[in-house]
C-alpha cells in the first residue's frame, strides 16, 4: 500500500488530550469519545425501554385491565420495541465500533471523523422527536413497531413526528456505517489484510452494509405511509389500485436484514471473548466468515416469513420457508465452531465468557424457535402469539443485550484502565440468566396454548405463568440495576488493568496501554506486531 | 501521494457544524410535522431548520473546500471521501428502490389480483368486493379515487427530457476530460452547459405537473398511478435539483481557480450523483412512461 502511516491532526491547540468541559462532547471528533457517547446513550435509552417493558409486564400480571389503559399499553409495546431496536442495540453496537474497530485495526480513528461527530448527535435529537410523541395529546405510536397500515395511518397527530424521528435516525444510520466501511477498506494498517481482521471488525463491516443497503428501503416504506396519510397518495388502499399488504412487503425487506443488523456484530463479539478465555485460537476463523457472509445475503430473501397467514400465493410461501430455514445451516455453522473453540480449551469462567457462554446456549434456544416458525403451516399456528415473542426475545436479550454486557465486561478494563469487580459481575450474570429463563420461558407455554401477543387482557387459564414472567421481568430489571453500579464503580477506579488484560487476549487492542491513550496508532504498528496479534 | 498534499491521515478535531446540523435538522422535523397537522409555528419552524441547515452546508463544505485548497488532504484521505460518496450514492439507489418495488408490485401481483387474477381468494374478493373492476394499467384503483384522469404519455415533454438529461451527461464528461487535461476555462464552460440542461430539465418537469394537473386531471391523488407516477417523478426531480446545485458550486470553484489535472474530487463525486440521476431518470422513462 502506498499510503502514509502516520497521523496529522487539525485545529491542535493541545496534541494529545481532549477539549475542555462541554464543548469536549459536543464537538468532539475522537473516535473513542464518539464510542463513549454511543455506549452511556444506549445505557440511558436501555432503561427507558427496560421500564416501558416493565409497565407492559405489570398489566400483565393479573388478568383484567388493571394499571394501564389499553391504547397506552399498545404505546408501550410500540415504543418499547422502537427503543429497544433503534435506541440500544444499534447505537450500542455502533459505539462498540467506534472504540474497538479504529484499535482494531491499527488505525488512528474512523475515516470521516466530523461526519462520525454529527452520526452520533442525530440520535438525542431524534429520539427526543420520538419519545415526545408519548405526550403529545393524540399519544405515542400505538399501531405496533412494524407501523402496518391501514391500522398505524389511523394514529392521531403524533404519526408525522413518529415518520419524521425514523427518517432522522436512518440518517444517522446510513452515514454511521458508511463511516465504518470507509474505515474498514481505507484505514488498515499495512499489513492488516482482510484475513487478519478480527471478526468483530468482519461482522460489522457486512451488518454496514446490511444497514446502507436497507434503511434507505425502510425510509421509503415510511415515507409512502407519510403521503398516504398527508397527500392523499394510494400505495397501501385497495381502493385506489394500492395494497396494504404491499408495506408489509417493503418493511420486511429491511425489517429482516435489520434483525441481523442487531446479532451479526453480537457474533463477531462473541467469537473474540471465547477464544481468549478458552486460551485456544478461534476454530475456523475462514468458515465464520463465510457464515456471515452467507447469512447476510441470505437475510435479502426471507422476509415474507413474518407475513406466512397475511396471503401470498402458495409458491412464495413455500420458498420463503426454505429460504428461512437455509439460515440454520450458516448459524450452525457459527455454534458449532464456538463450541469447537471451547472443546478442550484450557477455559476459565471469568463474567465475560459467562455471558458469552449464556450467549451461545440461549441464543441457540431462539435459533430453535426460529426455526419452528419458519415451517408455514406450523407459523399458522403459532403467529402472533406469545411463542413468538419468546422466540424473538431469546435472540434479542440472552442474545444481543448479553453481548453487549459481555463486550463491556471484556473491554471496560482497556477503556478505563480499571478491573471491573469480578464478584459483583458474576452476581449480576447469574441474576440476570435466572431471571430472564424466568421471564421469557413461560411465553413459549402460553404462546403454544393461544395466547396473544400485544393484547393487555388475557383468558384465565394463561395466569400462572404471566405472573411467573413478571416476576422474571421485574428480577431481571433490577439486576440490571447492578450492571450500572458495576460499570459506575468500575469508572471510577478499581484494581489496575494490565494492557493485555487478560491472559489469552488476542489483537492489537490489547497492545496499547489501558485505559487506551486518547490517540492510539498515530504511527500505524509494525507488521511483525500485527502478525504477533491477530486471529 | 499528490505533491501538495499534507503528510500522513488528517484527524480533524473539534467540529461545530455537526451538532449544527442536527439542531437544524431537528427544528426542520419538527416544523413539518406541525405544519403537517395545521399546528401553530409550523411554518416558522421549518423556515428556521431549513437556514440553519443551509448555514451548516455552508460552513462545513465551505471547511474541508478550504482545507483541501491548502493541500491538508493525502491520497488516503481522498480514497475515504470516494468511498463514502460511492456507498451514499449506493444507499440513494435503494431509496428509489423502495418506490421502483412499489410499482412492480402494484403493477404485476396486487393489481391483477384486485381484478379477480390469480388462485385463492383474488376472484371472490373481486366479485364480492370490486365487482366489475378489471385490472388494466394505468389504473386509479376499484374506488376510482381522485377521479377521471388521463395517464402522462412519453411523447413529448418526458422524451425531450430524456434527451436533455443524456446530452447533459455527454457535457458533463467533455468537462471531466477537460479538467483532466488541466484545461479550467473549458471545464467552467461545459459544467456551465450541464448546469443550464438540468435547470431546463426540471423546469420542463414544473410545466410537465403543470400539464398534468390543469388538464389532465391527473394529481398525486389519482390512484396508485399518480402516486407512484409523482412521487418517482418528484423524488427524481429533487435529486436532479440537488445535483444542479452541486455541478453549480464546483463551476463556481472552478472559476476560482480549484481543482487541478490530478485533483478534483469534489467534480467526480458530483458528476457519479449526476450520472445516477440520469440512470434512475432511464428507468423512471422506461418504467412510469414507456411501459
Amino acid at each position: 500500500m502506498s499510503y502514509s502511516d502516520t497521523a496529522h491532526h487539525g485545529d491542535d491547540h493541545d496534541h494529545h488530550g481532549p477539549a475542555p468541559g462541554l464543548k469536549r462532547w459536543l464537538y468532539t471528533t475522537n473516535h473513542k469519545d464518539i464510542g463513549t457517547l454511543y455506549l452511556w446513550f444506549s445505557l440511558l435509552m436501555f432503561f427507558i425501554g427496560g421500564a416501558m417493558a416493565l409497565i407492559i409486564r405489570a398489566e400483565l400480571f393479573q388478568p383484567g385491565i388493571q394499571i394501564v389503559d389499553p391504547m397506552f399499553f399498545n404505546s408501550m409495546t410500540t415504543m418499547h420495541a422502537i427503543v429497544m431496536i433503534f435506541g440500544v442495540v444499534m447505537p450500542a453496537f455502533v459505539g462498540l465500533a467506534n472504540w474497538m474497530i479504529p484499535m482494531m485495526l491499527g488505525a488512528p480513528d474512523m475515516a470521516l471523523p466530523r461526519l462520525n461527530n454529527w452520526s452520533f448527535w442525530i440520535m438525542p435529537f431524534a429520539f427526543t422527536i420520538m419519545l415526545s410523541t408519548l405526550f403529545m395529546d393524540s399519544g405515542g405510536p400505538a399501531g405496533g413497531w412494524t407501523l402496518y397500515p391501514p391500522l398505524t395511518l389511523q394514529m392521531g397527530d403524533s404519526f408525522a413526528f413518529v415518520i419524521f424521528a425514523i427518517h432522522f435516525m436512518g440518517i444517522s444510520s446510513v452515514m454511521g456505517s458508511i463511516n465504518i466501511v470507509a474505515t474498514i477498506f481505507n484505514m488498515r494498517a499495512p499489513g492488516m489484510t482482510l484475513m487478519k481482521m478480527p471478526l468483530f471488525v468482519w461482522t460489522w463491516l457486512i451488518t454496514a452494509y446490511l444497514l446502507i443497503a436497507t434503511i434507505p428501503v425502510f425510509a421509503g416504506a415510511v415515507t409512502m405511509l407519510l403521503t398516504d396519510r398527508y397527500f392523499g397518495t394510494s400505495f397501501f388502499s385497495a381502493a385506489g389500485g394500492g395494497d396494504p399488504v404491499m408495506f408489509q412487503h417493503i418493511f420486511w425487506f429491511f425489517g429482516h436484514p435489520e434483525v441481523y443488523i442487531l446479532i451479526l456484530p453480537a457474533f463477531g463479539i462473541i467469537s473474540s471473548i471465547i477464544p481468549t478465555f478458552a486460551r485456544k485460537p478461534l476454530f475456523g476463523y475462514d468458515s465464520m466468515v463465510y457464515a456471515t457472509a452467507s447469512i447476510a445475503f441470505l437475510s435479502f430473501i426471507v422476509w415474507a416469513h413474518h407475513m406466512f397467514t397475511t396471503g401470498m400465493p402458495l409458491a412464495a410461501e413455500l420458498f420463503f420457508m426454505f429460504s428461512t430455514m437455509m439460515i440454520s445451516v450458516p448459524t450452525g455453522v457459527k455454534v458449532f465452531n464456538w463450541v469447537a473453540t471451547m472443546w478442550k480449551g484450557a477455559m476459565t469462567f471469568e463474567t465475560p465468557m459467562l455471558f458469552a457462554i449464556g450467549f451461545v446456549i440461549m441464543f441457540t434456544i431462539g435459533g430453535l424457535s426460529g426455526l419452528m416458525l419458519a415451517i408455514t403451516p406450523a407459523d399458522i399456528q403459532y403467529h402472533g402469539t406469545y411463542f413468538v415473542v419468546a422466540h424473538f426475545h431469546y435472540v434479542l436479550v440472552p442474545g444481543a443485550i448479553y453481548s453487549l454486557i459481555a463486550a463491556t465486561y471484556y473491554w471496560i478494563p482497556k477503556w478505563t484502565g480499571n478491573m471491573y469487580d469480578e464478584k459483583l459481575g458474576k452476581i449480576h450474570f447469574w441474576t440476570s440468566t435466572i431471571f430472564v429463563n424466568v421471564l421469557f420461558f413461560p411465553m413459549h407455554f402460553v404462546g403454544l396454548a393461544g395466547m396473544p401477543r400485544r393484547i393487555p387482557d388475557y383468558s384465565l387459564q394463561f395466569a400462572d405463568w404471566n405472573m411467573i414472567a413478571s416476576i422474571g421481568a421485574f428480577g431481571f430489571g433490577f439486576a440490571q440495576l447492578l450492571f450500572v453500579w458495576v460499570v459506575v464503580k468500575c469508572v471510577r477506579g478499581g484494581a489496575k488493568a494490565t494492557d493485555e488484560v487478560w491472559e489469552g487476549a488476542v489483537g492489537l487492542e490489547w497492545t496499547v496501554a489501558s485505559p487506551a491513550p486518547y490517540h492510539t496508532f498515530e504511527t500505524a504498528p509494525s507488521r511483525q506486531l500485527i502478525d504477533k496479534n491477530h486471529f | 501521494m499528490s505533491a501538495a498534499s499534507g503528510s500522513g491521515y488528517y484527524i480533524p478535531h473539534e467540529a461545530k457544524w455537526p451538532i449544527v446540523g442536527s439542531i437544524g435538522l431537528y427544528l426542520f422535523f419538527m416544523g413539518f410535522g406541525k405544519l403537517l397537522n395545521d399546528q401553530a409555528l409550523g411554518t416558522p419552524l421549518l423556515v428556521a431548520g431549513s437556514v440553519v441547515l443551509i448555514v451548516m452546508m455552508f460552513g462545513w463544505f465551505g471547511l474541508v473546500i478550504k482545507e483541501s485548497e491548502a493541500g491538508t488532504y493525502n491520497t488516503q484521505v481522498d480514497v475515504s471521501f470516494r468511498m463514502a460518496m460511492m456507498w451514499f450514492i449506493f444507499s440513494e439507489v435503494m431509496f428509489f428502490a423502495a418506490f421502483f418495488g412499489a410499482l412492480f408490485y402494484a403493477r404485476t401481483f396486487s393489481g391483477p389480483w384486485l381484478g379477480g387474477e390469480g388462485a385463492g381468494g383474488a376472484a371472490a374478493t373481486n366479485a364480492v368486493l370490486w365487482s366489475g373492476f378489471d385490472y388494466i394499467w394505468p389504473n386509479n384503483g376499484p374506488g376510482r379515487v381522485g377521479g377521471d384522469y388521463q395517464p402522462m404519455g412519453w411523447f413529448g415533454l418526458p422524451l425531450i427530457n430524456t434527451l436533455l438529461l443524456l446530452t447533459s451527461g455527454i457535457t458533463c464528461t467533455i468537462a471531466h476530460h477537460a479538467i483532466k487535461d488541466g484545461n479550467r476555462t473549458k471545464m467552467v464552460k461545459w459544467l456551465a452547459a450541464t448546469c443550464l440542461l438540468g435547470g431546463i430539465f426540471v423546469l420542463c418537469q414544473a410545466f410537465e405537473y403543470y400539464e398534468a394537473y390543469a388538464h389532465l386531471g391527473l394529481k398525486m391523488t389519482s390512484g396508485i398511478y399518480g402516486s407512484t407516477f409523482f412521487m418517482l417523478t418528484g423524488f427524481h426531480g429533487f435529486h436532479v435539483t440537488m445535483g444542479a446545485i452541486m455541478l453549480f458550486v464546483v463551476m463556481l470553484r472552478g472559476g476560482r481557480k480549484h481543482f487541478s489535472a490530478e485533483n478534483h474530487f469534489a467534480f467526480e463525486a458530483a458528476a457519479w450523483y449526476w450520472h445516477f440521476v440520469d440512470v434512475v431518470w432511464l428507468g423512471l422513462f422506461i418504467f412510469v412512461y414507456l411501459v
